[in-house]
């Protein structure tokens, strides 16, 4: 089986979206590291994909680990061609609350590793001159929210980040891809009423497709897009009234 | 908090002045020889392997290395001290070429060997053993170092000159950053008396024509140097514009002590009514072999009609061709190009270099630029010079010509190791272990490879060009 991409790193891969592209990149033909914290459920998806899913453990917070784990992981794959930073975490915060300790992990994991990880393939494909550097934000960092203020701080600036590192590599041939999802059916979102919900399954196909296809930002599903143009354009003083 | 293991630190996307070779290294920036002193040891024990790097102005990978740490110098450019009555400078490594004769031009004197550009580091051109274009009066820049500190892997201090430790000084000088890092470098300094050289062009039609104008004037010039046009074949094969300079007597240009003033050496905005800024975008729409088969013809032709009266020029404009148009090289994008630069005794110039000439037209590979130069032996244990010529060319790289190149260059290598030739390691991105043995020989090579067991017993040293020319198969 031909694929786009066959050699594949999938930061964030045990469970929800990254766990489904996981599987799908490797049914397509390509060779998919992927890396999370919980040993079991990557080893399920070795399992599942015949191997052809490479289980490794790490912590994206354990940063002094992670040029190792990532350097370790080319010589497994003899290269890459496409990077995922899909990790993220959305903690409930409630009305009212302001904790440091949550809105830490958020930007963290949702950031600030996503920064360091993002930077080791960043480098390694500007000198390969190729490669595809994808980041999945979210709607969510279109607009500052009242109810999750951090999360949508730190999507924001992983959508702001992956902008620039478009600008800083478009020119060497490398394709930098903002993933933005709106909600998606997976143990993040699990018990939460949000709108436009879709089952990971269906979003993992649309980011493939758009991987696939030569984007560079793509909306999952895409209604979102016509939908975040109206929401980023609705007046301060008209946001602050409303409850998004 | 004890310190950060070597390979966690910030890494960084190196390339060579080519810019058709790249790789991705943890970078630190040692600020102090303590500094130094301790990512040698840190090195040493974590089994991270080290390269020095300076201005990244070597064409290919010398100053690379990949999956590996880079100990950027550039941060260690001090002068430590200058006598102006003695013309005597010792200064960190980390001090450009430009930076020097900005500090002693003033005092009346001048670097006795620079390159063409001078953006190069002092440790980088003692590393290489940098020659300038007047190799055949003056010799490298190893033949002015007066002394030099150096601190190895395996942790010596050491203090070398042409008289203690004359081995390991001369294996250090041109020994392209393999036997330890260089920390001071005293340089003895030449006297000038303007700011300014007596240059004279002429044309010369043949290749066999231009070696006999360089015999000649090898005598009565200071500075020598021809661009070569290496695209013409036939009867014009090797014709070449060349250019020779003087220095200028004490008052003998009226204006020379005022042109000692820095200030007053600044490169020319325009080249040829072109402003610089705007040449590489000039250039590029030429970069094509028939684009470059008319800017050679016409540089040809203005040497031709061009006056052969002697001019005054500054010594920055003379010699820095290459800073005369900044980021010149973005003409070569977005594939870079690498300069092959063989040296050849001169008994045997004109057919070899007629030779390398003939199977580059064959090839359909032709240098855009060609440049020659004359030398005379050197003192290092592995130098690239030798009693005879070196024509330096440049040849674009692209997705469609690099392996046909690299298999031209091969072919050219076995021309010039068989004839007695030598090569650069700045210069390179072609070589290979065959290359390098056959121009060094055995001998040369043993000797190298007793002070790197001597001085980095534990191969804590290592660049991208050392390991592509088996500098540590070697060693065993």
């Amino acid at each position: 089986m031909s694929t786009a991409f066959p050699r594949v790193l999938i930061v964030g891969a045990s469970s929800g979206i990254g766990a489904t592209l996981a599987l799908k990149l490797a049914g397509t033909g390509a060779k998919v590291a992927a890396v999370a914290r919980r040993q079991a459920e990557l080893d399920a998806l070795a399992a599942q994909s015949s191997g052809r899913v490479l289980p490794y453990a790490g912590d994206v917070l354990d940063y002094a680990a992670t040029p190792a784990l990532f350097d370790r992981v080319l010589d497994d794959l003899g290269g890459l061609d496409l990077f995922i930073y899909n990790a993220g975490v959305m903690p409930a915060v409630e009305e009212s609350e302001y904790n440091f300790d949550k809105d830490r992990q958020m930007i963290e994991v949702n950031f600030l590793a996503a920064v360091q990880w993002s930077n080791l393939a960043a480098a390694h494909f500007e000198a390969a001159r190729a490669g595809v550097l994808c980041g999945v934000s979210s709607v969510a960092g279109e607009r500052g929210r009242r109810g999750s203020p951090v999360y949508t701080a730190s999507k924001a600036g992983l959508t702001a980040y992956f902008e620039a590192m478009r600008n800083r590599l478009t020119r060497y041939g490398v394709r930098v891809v903002t993933i933005k999802p709106g909600p998606v059916q997976t143990p993040m979102t699990e018990g939460l009423k949000l709108p436009l919900m879709i089952p990971a399954d269906r979003a993992a196909d649309e980011i493939i497709s758009a991987l696939e296809g030569g984007a560079t930002e793509a909306f999952v599903p895409a209604i979102w897009r016509p939908i975040m143009f109206v929401v980023r354009n609705v007046p301060s003083f008209v946001f602050t009234k409303t409850n998004i | 908090m004890p310190p950060r293991p070597l390979a966690q630190s910030p890494r960084k996307v190196f390339d060579g002045f080519g810019f058709c070779q790249r790789s991705v290294s943890a970078f630190v920036q040692p600020r102090t020889v303590e500094d130094v002193a301790a990512v040698l040891s840190r090195a040493s024990e974590e089994g991270i392997r080290l390269g020095m790097r300076g201005s990244g102005r070597s064409y290919g990978d010398a100053a690379l290395n990949g999956g590996g740490l880079i100990l950027d110098m550039r941060h260690m450019g001090r002068v430590l001290s200058w006598d102006a009555q003695r013309g005597v400078i010792e200064a960190e490594p980390g001090l450009t070429i430009r930076e020097l004769w900005t500090r002693t031009l003033a005092d009346g004197w001048w670097p006795p060997v620079v390159s063409g550009t001078a953006w190069p580091t002092l440790g980088g051109c003692v590393a290489m053993n940098i020659h300038g274009k007047n190799h055949f009066r003056m010799g490298g820049i190893s033949d002015h170092v007066l002394e030099l500190d150096l601190i190895t892997p395996g942790g010596e201090h050491v203090t070398l000159s042409p008289t203690r430790d004359p081995e390991l000084f001369f294996g250090v000088l041109g020994g392209f950053g393999m036997l330890g890092v260089v920390t001071r470098i005293k340089l003895q300094l030449k006297r000038v008396y303007s700011g300014r050289l007596k240059v004279q062009q002429f044309h010369t039609p043949t290749l066999q024509s231009q070696l006999e104008r360089f015999e000649q004037h090898t005598q009565d010039s200071d500075y020598l140097v021809s661009w070569v046009d290496c695209i013409t074949s036939g009867a014009g094969l090797g014709r070449a514009q060349i250019h020779r300079a003087t220095y200028l007597h004490d008052g003998e240009d009226p204006d020379g002590v005022a042109m000692l003033d820095p200030a007053r050496q600044d490169l020319p905005g325009h080249i040829m009514g072109v402003p610089k800024s705007v040449v590489p975008k000039l250039l590029k729409l030429f970069s094509f072999n028939l684009g470059m088969q008319a800017v050679n013809l016409v540089k040809y032709a203005a040497s031709v009609v061009g006056s052969t009266k002697p001019y005054l020029q500054g010594h920055a404009a003379f010699h820095f061709l290459l800073d005369y148009v900044p980021e010149f090289r973005q003409s070569y994008a977005p594939g870079g190009f690498i300069q092959y630069q063989p040296f050849v005794p001169k008994e045997v110039a004109l057919p070899v270099l007629t030779e390398l000439l003939r199977r580059t037209q064959r090839a359909g590979i032709v240098s855009y630029l060609g440049v020659l130069k004359r030398y005379r032996p050197d003192r290092v244990l592995l130098p690239h010079a030798l009693d005879g010529y070196s024509l330096a060319m440049d040849f674009p790289v692209t997705a469609t010509n690099k392996a046909d190149l690299w298999r031209l260059c091969g072919e050219l290598s076995d021309v010039v190791t068989e004839a007695g030739g030598r090569f650069y390691p700045a210069k390179d991105s072609v070589l290979r272990p065959q290359d390098v043995q056959r121009a060094w020989g055995q001998d040369r090579l043993s000797r190298f490879a007793a002070l790197r067991r001597r001085a980095d017993p534990r191969g804590v040293l290592r660049t991208e060009w050392a390991e592509r020319v088996g500098l540590d198969v070697f060693d065993r």
